[in-house]
């Protein structure tokens, strides 16, 4: 059996500090503001103490907040590790873009780049923009920028820069 | 006007509570509850609404207080998680049978997993133990519905009501379309006085049960609350069916949905697990030849049908009998229960495994670190908390229910006794400021009258650090963040238990942390001695008020360093790696906080500070 038909089911995987539910929300916001309805699966309590932190996004038509596994379309792995634990969630033609040095078919070192901009938080936007750039997610650039701009506070020039570093990275 | 909102499933409940009118809510904090009553706060705030919202000290006593608001005539609702009901089951039972005016939901938030929790039991045997309806609701959006229903049932029936949503409820998020500005119209409060429910001797009592009896065979002739399909329009003449309850009927949708089923398969839904629509359990019985029960985590729905035969569930061992009911455990399920051809799917990768620890820079590591360096081998006695995790460090040895540290410590004490010396360990127990408020009190005046010997660690980090940061008594912050003028001293009650030994300490000065401990070990052998309390005081890292005021040192290690790996062994600090070579240990700046404590720990003082 393969998938589950719907519309797109996201991963998001890393470890805690990493602002992976920060990606998530972005995310259910953009597809909010496309008229989509959304679900999300989020962890909280002991697991954020440095644990691993896993976040379900399902855009579409779905009922469980949880993707089973072999059924996600993407993966977005923040942290090395992320790969190996929750790839098992892809279906077979599903995607992994993942902040890495290499490996994967899709893989940036998001991480390192962060500190090279001189904002070692904003890798989990360079990841975003770098997915964006692959064209394996729900929504384009210019939807995840306009969200940024209106409707997340912080900084929202070093959090652009970030996106689009990322999407140019991939483009390149 | 309706907007759509992004919300967790308790921003939804919060949402839910102040539509239908509450005007009193109160909570202790807990995974997976914590976020309903500050999402409750936030909005008295924003929308300037005239109710009461309250951290309680703890479970039975946030019941009691807005048990009372209801006696008065109003609405109200407390919230907790599901081992929190342990707690408020004493209100619970007798509120039962007294029943109350106004209205009155308790939102319990169950853990099947277990996630974040010491158990993972059903909170709707609870429901069915007290004899009240419980609410079992799917998602986000239907708790905002849901909750409202709800507070209807109880208002009509003069019953408090349960209300209660799992993990994946709580912690999902959803677009879900609430109002725009939040108003509640509150009426004033009235207490009719009627001794004979308010204040019922044992023979009222039995009228008052016998009044609830009454009030839930009603209830489970309300058609509203009857199981009805989540996919209507099957075709007709199905011989087999599966009833639920709660999120785990959406995994099930889902399921059926891509094996085909779902246009053939009826799956009910019960909002109401209990008690369960009378006539639904006898239609389901006389219709389906095969019926499957999906529901977390106890056979709550089982055990109302009463055929062993064609009932099949945990009790058949058609469902496992413990454990959270996950999408691909469904899959399963469903596709033996149906006999269809397995489906094949990825299995996880084996990643190395990643242990929760303490935070970078968290000033119990070093009240832990002390207590080992102090106490080499006693009993450890822990607590519920951010604090559990000193396991790491080998400084907690047993993690029970709230405040029990301080009984166990006692009982240890006891049992150990009448050993010979030789064999008497010495006992040091550890609790938080929140715990310890919320039922280490009791426990610390009964362990003084009954001449118990310990040393009793509090770490008082002014703050509830494990769920979230809510304030405790010491701090005199209200739920909704105005301060009040009054606060609790934990040393002054401390002193009114009968402890004689207090000590304040901050564990970042790590000598002179280890010298208090000492003189408390000292204490509890004196023979004039007793139990010997020692707070160990410094503020939550997590708390933002302190981020910004904190004194942050640069710490670096001088190649004085021997590649012992004491510091990364023994203190555990996330920011102390291996350089990877096998070499000199190294510190992660992205997440070291500058708190220095690891200077006092390496023996072979390789760590400096600027």
């Amino acid at each position: 059996m393969k998938g589950t038909k719907g519309f797109q089911q996201i991963v998001l995987g890393g470890v805690g500090g990493q602002g992976v539910l920060f990606i998530t929300k972005i995310l259910a916001g953009v597809a909010m503001e496309k008229g989509q309805p959304v679900l999300v699966s989020e962890t909280h309590g002991m697991a954020q103490r440095g644990g691993i932190v896993v976040s379900h996004l399902k855009v579409g038509d779905f009922k469980s907040p949880l993707i089973r596994p072999g059924t996600a379309d993407v993966l977005l792995s923040f942290h090395p590790e992320s790969v190996l634990n929750h790839s098992h969630f892809l279906k077979e033609e599903g995607k992994v873009i993942a902040n890495d040095e290499g490996g994967e078919e899709f893989s940036i070192n998001a991480t390192g780049l962060a500190i090279e901009m001189g904002s070692p938080i904003a890798a989990n936007l360079i990841l975003l923009g770098y997915a964006l750039s692959k064209k394996v997610l729900f929504c384009d650039l210019e939807e995840v920028e306009k969200y940024l701009r209106t409707q997340v506070k912080g900084n929202i020039e070093t959090n652009v820069k970030a996106l689009k570093f990322g999407f140019e990275r991939g483009s390149a | 006007m309706n907007n759509k909102k992004l919300l967790l499933g308790n921003e939804a409940i919060a949402y839910g509570l102040l539509a239908a009118g509450c005007s009193a809510i109160t909570s202790y904090p807990g995974t997976p509850a914590s976020e309903i009553l500050s999402s409750v706060a936030k909005l008295k705030q924003e929308n300037q609404l005239r109710i009461h919202v309250e951290w309680s000290i703890n479970e039975k006593v946030a019941f009691e207080t807005a048990l009372a608001n209801s006696y008065a005539g109003k609405r109200s609702a407390v919230a907790m998680k599901q081992v929190g009901l342990n707690v408020a089951m004493d209100p619970l039972m007798s509120a039962a049978y007294t029943g109350i005016r106004g209205a009155m939901v308790v939102v319990v938030a169950d853990d099947p997993g277990p996630h974040s929790s010491q158990t993972e039991q059903d909170t709707r045997f609870f429901a069915m133990a007290a004899k009240v309806p419980v609410f079992d609701p799917v998602s986000p959006e239907d708790c905002f519905s849901l909750v409202r229903e709800a507070l209807e049932v109880s208002e009509s029936f003069e019953i408090p009501v349960i209300f209660r949503p799992t993990t994946r409820v709580s912690h999902a998020r959803q677009d879900v379309a609430v109002p725009e500005k939040v108003e509640i119209s509150i009426k004033p409060a009235v207490f009719e006085k009627e001794p004979t429910r308010w204040a019922a001797t044992p023979k009222f009592r039995f009228l008052l049960h016998r009044a609830l009896n009454r009030k839930l065979e009603e209830i489970a002739g309300l058609d509203k609350f009857r199981p009805y399909e989540l996919n209507p329009g099957t075709e007709s003449g199905a011989k087999t069916c599966i009833l639920g309850s709660g999120v785990v009927l959406t995994y099930a949708w889902e399921v059926m949905r891509d094996l085909g089923l779902l246009g053939k398969i009826p799956i009910y839904r019960a909002p109401m697990p209990f008690p369960l629509n009378r006539g639904f359990g006898n239609f389901i019985l006389e219709t389906y030849d095969r019926i499957l029960v999906l529901e977390e985590t106890y056979p709550v729905l089982e055990y109302q049908l009463r055929d062993r035969e064609r009932v099949f569930g945990r009790l058949s061992g058609t469902v496992p009998e413990e454990g959270e009911l996950l999408p691909e455990l469904v899959e399963d399920i469903v596709v033996k229960f149906f006999e269809l051809p397995p489906t094949g799917r990825p299995v996880p990768g084996e990643a190395p495994p990643r242990r929760p620890t303490l935070c970078p820079g968290c000033p119990h590591r070093a009240s832990f670190y002390a207590l080992r360096k102090v106490f080499r081998k006693a009993i450890y006695p822990g607590d519920i908390g951010c604090y559990t995790l000193g396991l790491n460090l080998n400084a907690v040895d047993t993690v029970l229910c709230m405040g029990a540290a301080i009984s166990q410590a006692a009982g240890f004490y006891h049992a150990f006794k009448h050993n010979s010396p030789e064999d008497t360990p010495e006992i040091a127990a550890t609790i938080g400021d929140s715990t310890f408020f919320h039922s280490g009190i009791p426990a610390l005046a009964n362990a003084v009258v009954e001449g118990a010997r310990f040393v009793l660690l509090i770490l008082d980090n002014s703050t509830t650090a494990m769920t979230g940061n809510q304030p405790t008594p010491a701090t005199g912050k209200r739920a909704s963040g105005e301060i009040s003028a009054k606060t609790v001293s934990i040393p002054r009650l401390v002193e009114a238990c009968g402890v004689e030994f207090i000590r304040e300490s901050d564990p970042y000065d790590l000598k002179g942390f280890i010298k208090t401990l000492k003189e408390a070990r000292g204490f509890t052998r004196n023979p004039d001695g007793g139990i010997a309390v020692v707070i160990a005081k410094h503020p939550c890292l997590m708390d933002k008020t302190y981020q910004s005021r904190m004194k942050r040192l640069r710490v670096r290690v001088t190649d004085k360093c021997k590649s012992c790996h004491y510091c990364i062994d023994h203190f555990e600090c996330p920011a102390l790696t291996e350089a990877g070579d096998g070499k000199s240990v190294t510190i992660d700046y992205s997440i070291c906080t500058g708190c220095g404590v690891c200077v006092s720990v390496c023996p072979k003082k390789a760590i400096v500070a600027d």
